[in-house]
C-alpha cells in the first residue's frame, strides 16, 4: 500500500499506520515524498514494514515499538529517539541526536551520524556504518553503540553501562569512559548481533569502550574530571 | 551580666558555620526542598475586598464556580479540573510509591490532577489518579509511548523554580531495585537527571517536539511546557510560540528532592514578580485564557491561590505544600529527625532517603509510615481547605467565578510587592518602575 505525502496529510497517514487493522493483511506500506517533514512514522506500535522514499525531517520512527522502517534518504535530528522495539534502517546519513534515549530495537545508520548519536540510549543497538559525531554516547545507559567508522571527539562521556564498539580511529574519549578488553564474550556478543543481522563484519577487528565507573558517586576527589 | 556582643553583619553565625563546613568538607550542600530565604511573596498583598463599588456574593451560600479547562488551544481532549489547583510533578524515586498513591488519591478526590516526574509512571500513581499529567524530562527516565497514551495530559519539563537551568540527582541511597530499573541503571548509582533535553535545543525544536509527542498521541493530549522562573516574559512567549497548550511556570519558591543549597537559593527569581511576567507576556499575545497559565513556587493557603489567579493565573500547582499535607516535617518521630541533625518544621533532608515520615523514601521501613488512603484522606482535606479559602475570598470580592479574581481587586503592602506584582502600594496609586506612573 502506497501513500503520498504530497497528496495526504502526515497526520493521517500517521493515523493509519498507528491503527493496523489485525484483520487486514496489509503489512507492507510505501510512503513517497516525504520532503523533510517531521514525526514521519513516529508512535508505530504494530509489526508492519514501512519504506521511506525520501529524505525525512525531525524524530521519524520516533518512540517506534515493533515496525519495521527503512528510509532511503537521510534523516533529521531524532531518528528513533526513545524507541522501544522493531527496526530503523537510515540509508543515507543521519542528523544529531540518532536514537536518543532508545530502550530497545536496532537502528541502522548505513552512512554517518552527527553528533551526540545514542545520548541517554537505554538499551537499543545503534550501528553506524560510516562515522560518528562529538558527544556520542553521551550518559548512555544501556545497549550497544557499534561504530564501523571513527568517532569524534569525547566519545561516551559520563557513561554509564552501555557499551561502545569502534572499528576506526576515536578523537578522544569522555569523562569516565575508557578503553576496555575486548574479551572472548565481547566479541561473541558483538559476532551474534552482525550475525542477526547479516552484516558481514567481525567483531574482533573492534575495540570496545565502556564506563571506569569512578564518576558513579558524587565525591570531591573526581572534581577535575568536570 | 550579659555580655555586649556584636555579630558582623557581612559575618554573622550562620555565615561563619557555613564557611567552617566548607573548609572542613570541601564541597557544596546538597538538600532538598525549596528556598528559605525571605523573598516578595503573595503574603505581601492583601484583596480590597468588596465596598461601595464592589457587590460581595453570600459567603456561605452563593456559588463560586472553581472549575478549570487546561490545553483547549490544540489538544482533542482538554482537561476538566473541578479546583484550579493541581499537584506538581515529583518522582517516583524522590518519592515513594506510597506517597505518590496518596497523592493520586486526595488529588482524586478533589477532582483535580497530579504529575509523574522524572522516572516514569507508576502503576500505583495512574491507578489512583483520575487525571494524570505525564512529564517528559531531559532524562527520559522511565518514559514510553504506551505510557504517553495512558497520559490525561504531557508535561515537557524545561525546568524548574529551585535550579533553572540546573537538572537534577537522585543520591545513590535512594535507588533501590525498582527504582534502577525503571531508569535502566544500576542500583545504589547517584542518578544524573540532565539540564537539557537530548533530542532539542531552543523553541524551533521544541515546536517540532511538541508536533511528534501530537503525533504520537493522536493530538488528544494537552501539551503542557514547565519553566523555572529565569526569563518568565521571554520564556512564556517562546512556550507560546512552540506551540504549547499550557504554560508552566515554577518560581524559585519551588521545592526540589535534591539540589545544591546555592543553587536553591540564588537562581531564579520569586514566583510573584515571575507570574506577572509571564501574564504579561500571554495577553501582548492576545493569549490571555487561551493558553493556561498554572504557577508553582511556594503556593501554601487558599488566600495564595485566590492572589495568584487575581493576578492572572488560570491555576496553581502545589509541591512542598502536598507533602506537608502527607506529614512531611510533621512532629512525628522526633528521633530520626535528630539522626539526621535536623527537627521537625526544619527538615529538608528529602535527598538522604531517610525521611521520618515516610514521603520523600524509598526504605520499606520508613515508608510503612505513609498509609496512601490516609495520606490521600489529608491531602483531600487539605485541597477542600484551599478551595474554600479561595471561594470565601472570591465573594468578598464580589467573583462567582475564581477566574474573575483581578489584579484591580488586590493592594500591596511592600514597595517590592508593588514592584514586582505591579500593583499598588495600599493606600497609594503607586506602582514603583510601571510605565503608566
Amino acid at each position: 500500500m502506497n501513500f503520498d505525502l504530497n497528496k495526504k496529510k502526515l497526520r493521517e497517514v500517521n493515523n493509519y499506520l498507528q491503527n493496523i487493522d489485525r484483520k487486514d493483511n496489509k503489512r507492507k506500506f510505501e510512503l513517497s515524498n516525504p520532503q523533510g517533514q517531521h514525526a514521519i512514522c513516529a508512535g508505530l506500535k504494530d509489526e508492519i514494514d514501512v519504506t521511506i522514499k525520501g529524505h525525512t525531517g525531525y524524530y521519524c520512527a520516533g518512540m517506534n515499538q515493533k515496525a519495521n522502517i527503512v528510509v532511503h534518504g537521510n534523516v533529521g535530528t531524532g531518528v528513533a529517539e526513545n524507541m522501544m522495539s522493531g527496526k530503523v534502517i537510515v540509508k543515507g546519513n543521519a542528523s544529531q541526536s540518532a536514537g536518543a534515549t532508545g530502550n530497545g530495537g536496532t537502528l541502522i545508520i548505513e552512512g554517518d551520524a552527527s553528533s551526540r548519536c545514542g545520548i541517554s540510549m537505554k538499551g537499543i543497538n545503534i550501528l553506524v556504518k560510516g562515522s560518528v559525531g562529538h558527544m556520542s554516547a553521551f550518559m548512555a545507559q544501556k545497549g550497544n553503540l557499534i561504530v564501523f567508522g571513527d568517532a569524534d571527539s569525547d566519545l561516551g562521556d559520563s557513561i554509564y553501562e552501555a557499551k561502545i564498539f569502534v572499528k576506526g580511529k576515536v578523537k578522544s574519549l569522555g569523562a569516565d569512559c575508557v578503553e576496555k578488553k575486548m574479551d572472548e564474550k565481547n566479541i561473541n556478543e558483538l559476532n551474534k548481533i552482525f550475525k542477526e543481522l547479516n552484516i558481514p563484519e567481525e567483531a574482533k577487528k573492534f575495540k570496545r569502550y565502556g564506563s571506569a565507573r569512578k564518576l558513579y558517586h558524587f565525591k570531591i576527589d573526581n572534581l577535575s574530571s568536570y | 551580666m550579659k555580655k555586649d556582643l556584636k555579630e558582623f553583619r557581612t559575618f554573622p553565625s550562620s555565615v561563619i558555620r557555613e564557611i567552617h563546613r566548607a573548609a572542613n568538607e570541601g564541597i557544596y550542600k546538597i538538600r532538598g526542598l525549596g528556598a528559605k530565604r525571605k523573598v516578595p511573596d503573595f503574603d505581601d498583598l492583601v484583596f480590597l475586598g468588596a465596598s461601595m463599588s464592589r457587590y460581595p456574593l453570600e459567603g456561605y451560600r452563593e456559588k463560586c464556580n472553581t472549575s478549570v479547562i487546561l490545553g483547549d488551544r490544540f489538544a482533542k481532549k482538554p482537561i476538566k479540573l473541578d479546583i484550579p489547583i493541581t499537584i506538581a510533578g515529583m518522582s517516583f524515586g524522590a518519592l515513594g510509591a506510597n506517597a505518590k498513591e496518596a497523592l493520586g488519591r486526595g488529588a482524586s478526590a478533589m477532582g483535580t490532577s497530579t504529575t509523574t516526574g522524572d522516572g516514569g509512571m507508576t502503576k500505583e500513581e495512574r491507578g489512583s489518579s483520575k487525571y494524570l499529567v505525564y512529564q517528559l524530562l531531559p532524562s527520559r527516565y522511565g518514559m514510553n509511548p504506551d505510557d504517553l497514551r495512558k497520559a490525561d495530559a504531557i508535561e515537557i519539563v524545561v525546568g524548574q523554580g529551585a535550579k533553572p537551568g540546573g537538572g537534577g540527582m537522585l543520591l545513590g541511597q535512594k535507588i533501590n531495585k525498582r527504582v534502577a530499573a525503571m531508569r535502566a541503571l544500576p542500583e545504589g548509582i547517584d542518578q544524573r537527571s540532565a539540564c537539557r533535553h537530548p533530542d532539542w535545543t531552543g523553541p524551533d525544536d521544541l515546536e517540532i517536539k511538541i508536533q511528534e509527542l501530537r503525533e504520537i498521541t493522536n493530538w488528544e493530549k494537552p501539551i503542557y511546557v514547565k519553566v523555572g522562573a529565569a526569563r518568565p516574559y521571554y520564556d512564556t512567549t517562546l512556550a507560546v510560540k512552540a506551540g504549547a497548550d499550557v504554560v508552566v511556570l515554577d518560581g524559585m519558591q519551588g521545592g526540589t528532592a535534591a539540589t545544591q543549597d546555592v543553587f536553591i537559593e540564588h537562581v531564579g527569581i520569586p514566583t510573584l514578580g515571575a507570574l506577572r511576567e509571564s501574564v504579561d507576556a500571554l495577553k501582548e499575545l492576545n493569549m490571555h485564557r487561551k493558553v493556561q497559565l498554572i504557577i508553582s513556587g511556594g503556593i501554601r493557603s487558599g488566600a495564595d491561590v485566590a492572589k495568584a489567579l487575581a493576578m492572572g493565573a488560570d491555576a496553581v500547582s502545589i509541591g512542598s505544600a502536598a507533602m506537608m499535607a502527607l506529614n512531611c516535617n510533621a512532629d512525628l518521630y522526633r528521633e530520626d529527625y535528630e539522626k539526621l541533625g535536623t527537627e521537625p518544621g526544619f527538615c529538608h533532608h528529602c535527598h538522604t532517603g531517610k525521611c521520618p515520615v515516610g514521603v520523600a523514601t524509598q526504605d520499606p521501613v520508613l515508608e510503612k509510615r505513609l498509609n496512601p488512603i490516609d495520606g490521600g484522606k489529608r491531602l483531600k482535606n487539605y485541597l477542600s481547605t484551599l478551595t474554600l479559602e479561595l471561594q470565601t475570598l472570591a465573594r468578598a470580592n464580589g467573583k462567582s467565578d475564581v477566574r474573575n479574581l483581578e489584579p484591580e481587586d488586590l493592594a500591596a503592602l511592600t514597595i517590592e510587592a508593588a514592584a514586582m506584582a505591579r500593583v499598588p502600594l495600599a493606600g497609594t496609586d503607586w506602582i514603583p518602575g510601571f510605565k503608566n506612573n
